[in-house]
């Protein structure tokens, strides 16, 4: 509270003095990507572990797997990130994606036509998101306890049309998203293929990124987990984006049912269990805030491949129970979420 | 200067369960003003500025925009009227850089959704407007102080061309140097004609912007001036709705004790917190009533706190009744017989859902622990005193407390504390809001505990009722204790306001004033006399 | 001062309808009409000589709830501090675990093994509870995240304890606890209802209550007026665990198996909605163990109904999740507005120079 000179206008950042003063100036002025560039680092980590203890990690084969087997987990890795980043949740994406794939794949075994029943998977997902959106703008509802309701009611729809596992006829066109196309022909089974699912992820990615990056509809999104009521005073449309972005992690959701069921050609109603914890991972390991307001897409793609990777790590190493993995996926979120609590509690 | 006026407000009538906010009240803006509005905390200007901005509906009245009447159902509506607001407390998001705050909901979009180059050179087109082109637009908000975030807040208001923009205590934060920038860009728009509605605590701000005031008073018109034909005392006058001259001398000495007499109970040493309180010595005498006055942000909420262990001190500490004792939260501050009565009665204070009788015996309860349940009998005869010695109404211990007036919860309030028998009773704000009846009632329950022995630290925006409760004043200003005057019966409302607007030319009687060194020996005072004080940031000389 | 109690009994009824658990009840009856409208002898109950306890219709109800009368009554304190425990069910499992290899390693089925089995189990569900506690209530993350990341994981560490099997073992003295009579009646039911009531005593005879409303109602306001917030957040979790702890060795102790993937699956799901049907708000504030209470024995009795009609048995969850969401809006006060508006519609006179006194 010192008494300025009228020479020096006030705020102006001290030049940097020094290759370490210009590191720490960076990172001051970059607090919200630095997390997203240490999952980075971890992920790089975690390859290059990989790859010394058990080989065979850095080659297409592998890669390819990564991507393909990971690509429904990334999609619902964008729409958890839209949704945290407005300071909410939504705890139903992976009982969506299973009454997503039940129906389906059931109506696609009745005859409808396979590109409507793709639409339609995607519209069921939508509706659900519709209902969170309404219980917790219009309801009052907390989020947590809005999307809750909402995996408690598509698991327990997706129970009741099916609880046997159901098979999606092999000529089906929706298989089509799961065939494996050849980029690179390696040696022997050693080749780099992705799949069109694996392009629809990395489509959702970067409209994921052009939304939150490019539109007034995204940066109302991060004013709102700045602070709501400011966005409100501001005159952002709060009310609307907020609904909105439940329906986009719907349809996500959705989009995420039909990628895998491509891919696997079974549906059950067991699918997914656990899967939001997964994909709230995925984010916040990306250096999504938990409580809203920072975030990246892109991040949230790192952080599912940090998941996917550590699956291949658990299955490669052998002497990890599998039944260890949504303990370590527990823990690990955790020690995320503590680690942001903690830098956070220091910036204020 | 101006014709016809840009807004019109007339007949405004809003009420919220259990009081009328407003009553009646007219209000003009007229292009190419600066138009203050005046009034005491309570007296309803930022409701009506409210009603304005759409986030508040009027109950009955008429608001008229540029000629046409207007239904505000939100911020969008009075923003799409062409109303800019900003407020006291920074509306803007932090986890944002400066540049997108500056244009949120007004990106420039390029052919590949928002050009952020072509956006952050709009926003900084705009803060150089408001000489702050020297901001980098990429940083983040966070990095800016609170007084230049205030700044931009002003710049991202007129981002939409307004016509009228409202600025509700928008210097509290700032300092003198950010204040005569803030009022070079106030002038500037005014210069084009843009309707500015203007409130500030700070007399000397109103008096240097200002060319016109409405004074309203506990929810209604109380009239509308030309600046230059309203002096000081006139103005405080009709703030307060009295003549000065009876304000002052009410005070009577009480006991006779002399001030510097009192045994101290408590002794505060460098007791201080960052960001909230600057190192402050104060002492508390038996049975004495000290009077913290200042105006809101000032750090007298925030001293209290620390008195009572709402916030832990980071520094300083605190000797009761002779010994050093550790308060660092509400519970040890309760146990070492201190309580404190929330400026904040509504989030702070009540437990709406719950009785009159749960919410009076809830602090004597959580002193004994949750194992030790009062019996019924005690919990009735706690109740039973209180209910009738403060007149709650109605006397139905069963209401939920939400039910009840304002002033009626305080009284219970009140009793929830004086129940666990403090030495030391905080009051912060008791008679906010509440009717003329029950804030007598309050008061003279208050100078009767004093009476009885207990100690009283009274905080009041209504400088009035503080000039006239307290044996010693304790004046408060930017978050450090400015100045310790002892009330021998002469100080009045007046003294007490020039010491806190730190101007020299209404402080006749503040130089004569007793500085309190040698009120407590064994303690420093920190007290500054008024004319020699070395924190002039604030004051316009 | 004391309130007049001569009211009519027109008054007194509108008093007791206002008690959201008496409409449970109502509920209750008219899912007992049904079935004796189905089989007429639903609502016999016979003495049994062979198990030496009463048998019935009623009774497998009551049998049913003693688990969900457990947890609702864990998830009622909990919901009342304005928190959420949304790992119920993995304390359940992971009790269920812990007794389950304890007593088939141990390989004894004596007394002492089987009181050892059940403390066991108890205390690594209040290790569970612990973990929620400490994460909740000093350092301050989002109930949620905190009980969700033990929901998730907690079934996880079932597995790790049973390597992913599901563990049976045999032990009559810990079979007793779910399948024994005490004078004709069945040991589970007196035990949780038994544990109901000392919990509910607890509550409400000390200040524990008081403290719990007030502080989910307004935490700030409790911590100011002295309410040791953390304690008693901390106490509440880890009480919802161990009585989560106490649902899941009721679950397992009756068939002797741990179901790694489907004991306390969803319980959530039931503790939450009787929790609600029970009349205590999702955000916290006023509570009613009695009508959690109810709403567990509306769920049971539900939920055997669904069995007893023959409609398959997994629409149930869907069934609960849709009255969770209706009876959210039920107790909006958006619908309240929406109603008002409509009525006002109606009515054409708009009131708007009336000031609120």
């Amino acid at each position: 509270m010192s008494v300025q000179t009228a020479t020096a206008p006030p705020e102006t950042p001290t030049p940097p003095a020094g290759p370490l003063a210009r590191v720490t100036g960076w990172m001051r002025t970059h607090t919200t990507s630095l997390p997203t560039w240490a999952a980075l680092v971890i992920f790089v980590g975690m390859v290059i572990y990989a790859e010394i203890v058990y080989g065979r990690i850095l080659q297409p084969s592998t890669t390819s797997n990564l991507l393909i087997n990971n690509s429904h987990l990334i999609i619902i890795a964008v729409a958890l990130t839209f949704v945290i980043i407005t300071g909410g949740i939504d705890l139903s994406v992976g009982a969506v994606i299973a009454f997503s794939s039940v129906a389906g794949v059931m109506l696609a075994n009745a005859g409808w036509n396979a590109y409507l029943v793709m639409v339609l998977m995607i519209a069921f997902g939508a509706t659900f998101g519709l209902i969170s959106g309404w219980l917790i703008q219009y309801l009052n509802v907390q989020p947590f306890i809005a999307t809750l309701a909402m995996m408690f009611l598509a698991r327990g729809l997706a129970s009741t049309l099916s609880t046997v596992p159901e098979r999606l006829g092999d000529d089906s066109p929706i298989r089509a998203l799961g065939t494996q196309i050849k980029i690179y022909d390696g040696p022997k089974v050693n080749d780099f293929v992705i799949t069109p699912g694996v392009v629809i992820a990395l489509l959702v990615v970067l409209g994921g990124f052009f939304v939150l990056h490019r539109t007034r509809t995204g940066r109302t999104i991060y004013a709102i987990g700045g602070k709501e009521q400011s966005a409100q005073l501001m005159g952002l449309p709060v009310h609307r984006s907020k609904m909105l972005v439940y329906v986009i992690s719907g349809s996500l959701s959705g989009l995420a049912a039909v990628v895998y069921t491509a891919r696997l050609g079974i549906a059950q109603n067991i699918t997914g269990v656990g899967w939001e914890l997964d994909a709230i991972a995925a984010a916040v390991i990306g250096g999504t805030l938990l409580t809203g307001g920072a975030g990246f897409v892109l991040g949230s793609v790192i952080g599912a491949l940090v998941l996917g990777l550590m699956n291949v790590i658990i299955s490669r190493d052998g002497s990890i129970p599998p039944e260890m993995t949504t303990v370590i996926t527990g823990g690990v979120l955790l020690a995320f979420v503590l680690l942001q609590r903690a830098v956070v509690r220091r910036r204020e | 200067m101006s014709h016809e006026p840009i807004v019109e407000m007339r007949g405004i009538h809003i009420g919220f369960p259990g009081v009328k906010a407003l009553d009646g009240v007219d209000f003009r803006l007229l292009p190419g003003e600066v138009h203050a509005l005046m009034g005491e905390n309570g007296a309803g200007k930022s409701t009506l500025i409210k009603c304005l901005t759409g986030v508040y509906s009027i109950d009955a009245g008429e608001i008229v925009i540029d000629g046409s009447p207007r239904q505000l159902a939100g911020t969008a509506d009075a923003q799409e009227a062409g109303i800019a607001t900003v407020y006291q407390e920074v509306n803007l998001v932090r986890n944002l850089s400066i540049g997108e705050n500056v244009m949120l909901g007004h990106e420039v979009r390029g052919r590949f959704g928002i050009s952020w180059r072509a956006t952050h050179r709009r926003a900084k087109e705009n803060l150089e407007r408001f000489g702050l082109g020297h901001l980098d637009t990429r940083l983040p908000l966070s990095t800016l102080s609170i007084a230049v975030q205030q700044l931009v807040a002003i710049a991202r208001a007129m981002v939409t061309k307004s016509h009228v923009l409202i600025l509700d205590e928008p210097t509290s934060s700032l300092d003198k140097q950010e204040v005569s920038t803030l009022f070079g860009v106030i002038r500037q728009l005014r210069s084009e004609g843009v309707a500015i509605l203007f409130v500030s605590h700070f007399l000397e701000q109103v008096y240097e912007i200002s060319d016109r005031m409405t004074v309203l008073r506990n929810g209604r018109f109380e009239g509308e001036f030309l600046t230059k034909d309203l002096d000081r005392s006139s103005l405080i006058a009709t703030m307060i709705g009295r003549e000065l001259s009876t304000l002052a001398g009410e005070h009577e000495v009480r006991d006779g004790v002399a001030p510097g007499q009192r045994e101290p109970l408590l002794v505060a040493e460098n007791l201080g917190r960052k960001g909230s309180v600057g190192a402050t010595d104060l002492a508390i005498g038996k049975g004495e009533i000290v009077g913290f006055a200042g105006l809101l942000g000032s750090g007298r909420t925030e001293l209290a706190r620390l008195l009572y262990g709402a916030d832990r001190p980071d520094s300083g500490s605190i000797t009761l009744k002779g010994r050093k004792t550790a308060i660092g939260s509400p519970a040890a501050g309760l146990a070492n017989g201190i309580a404190l009565s929330s400026e904040n009665r509504r989030d702070e204070g009540i437990i709406a859902d719950l009785s009159v009788r749960e919410n009076m015996i809830l602090a004597v309860q959580a002193r004994r622990g949750w194992m030790r349940p009062l019996s019924k009998k005690d919990t009735d005869e706690i109740v039973d005193k209180y209910i009738k010695e403060f007149g709650v109404r109605p006397a139905d211990p069963d209401r939920p407390i939400k039910n009840l007036s304002g002033g009626n919860q305080q009284k219970v309030l009140l009793g929830r504390w004086l129940a666990t028998r403090p030495d030391l009773m905080i009051l912060d704000e008791p008679t906010r809001g509440i009717d003329v009846g029950a804030k007598a009632d309050i008061i003279t329950a208050v100078q009767k505990l004093a009476e009885d022995g207990m100690s009283v630290v009274f905080i009041s925006s209504e400088i009035e009722e503080v000039a006239r409760v307290s044996d010693r004043i304790v004046v408060m200003r930017d978050r450090e204790k400015v100045a310790e005057i002892v009330n021998d019966g002469t100080v009045s409302a007046a003294t007490i306001v020039a010491v806190i607007a730190d101007e020299e030319g209404t402080a006749q009687t503040v130089a004569a004033l007793d500085v309190s060194d040698e009120t407590f020996p064994g303690t420093t005072s920190t007290s500054t006399p008024t004319g020699t004080s070395t924190s002039t940031e604030r004051s316009e000389s | 001062m004391s309130t007049a109690t001569s009211s009519t009994f027109g008054e007194r009824l509108r008093n007791v309808g206002r008690q959201q658990f008496v409409w449970a009840i109502v509920a209750i009856v008219l899912l007992l009409v049904i079935n004796v409208i189905k089989d007429p002898t639903y609502l016999s109950i016979s003495y049994s000589d062979n198990l030496g306890g009463l048998r019935g219709n009623l009774v497998d109800i009551l049998r049913a709830s003693a688990p969900i009368l457990m947890i609702a009554t864990g998830m009622a304190l909990v919901i009342a501090t304005g928190g959420i425990d949304l790992s119920i069910g993995s304390a359940m499992v992971i009790a269920g675990a812990v007794a389950m290899e304890f007593l088939s390693a141990s390989g004894s089925s004596s007394l002492g093994t089987a009181g050892l089995a059940l403390l066991l189990a108890l205390l690594v569900a209040g290790v569970l509870g612990v973990v929620n506690g400490v994460l909740v209530s000093v350092v301050g993350l989002q109930p949620f995240i905190s009980t969700l990341i033990m929901m998730l994981a907690g079934r996880g560490i079932a597995k790790v304890i049973t390597g992913g099997q599901n563990t049976t073992a045999t032990s009559e003295p810990f079979r007793w606890i779910a399948n024994g009579y005490v004078v004709g009646l069945p040991v589970v039911v007196l035990l949780a209802v038994a544990i109901v009531a000392v919990v509910g005593l607890i509550v409400r005879r000390s200040a524990l209550g008081l403290m719990i409303e007030a502080i989910g109602i307004d935490a700030e306001a409790a911590r100011l007026a002295g309410v040791n917030k953390r304690a008693i957040i901390f106490t509440v979790y880890v009480a919802a665990a161990v009585l989560g702890g106490m649902a899941g060795v009721f679950a397992t102790a009756s068939v002797m198996t741990v179901d790694v993937s489907n004991t306390g699956n969803q319980m959530e799901l039931d503790a939450i909605l009787a929790v609600v049907i029970g009349g205590t708000s999702l955000a916290g504030g006023k509570f009613s163990i009695r009508g959690a209470a109810v709403g567990a024995v509306l769920i049971a009795t539900l939920d055997k109904t669904v069995v007893f009609l023959g409609v398959p048995s997994s629409a149930t969850p869907a069934f609960k999740a849709a009255v969770i969401v209706i009876l959210f809006l039920i107790q909006s006060p958006w619908l309240h507005t929406q109603l008002a508006k409509l009525r006002s519609r109606r009515t054409t006179t708009p009131t708007t120079a009336e000031v609120t006194a």
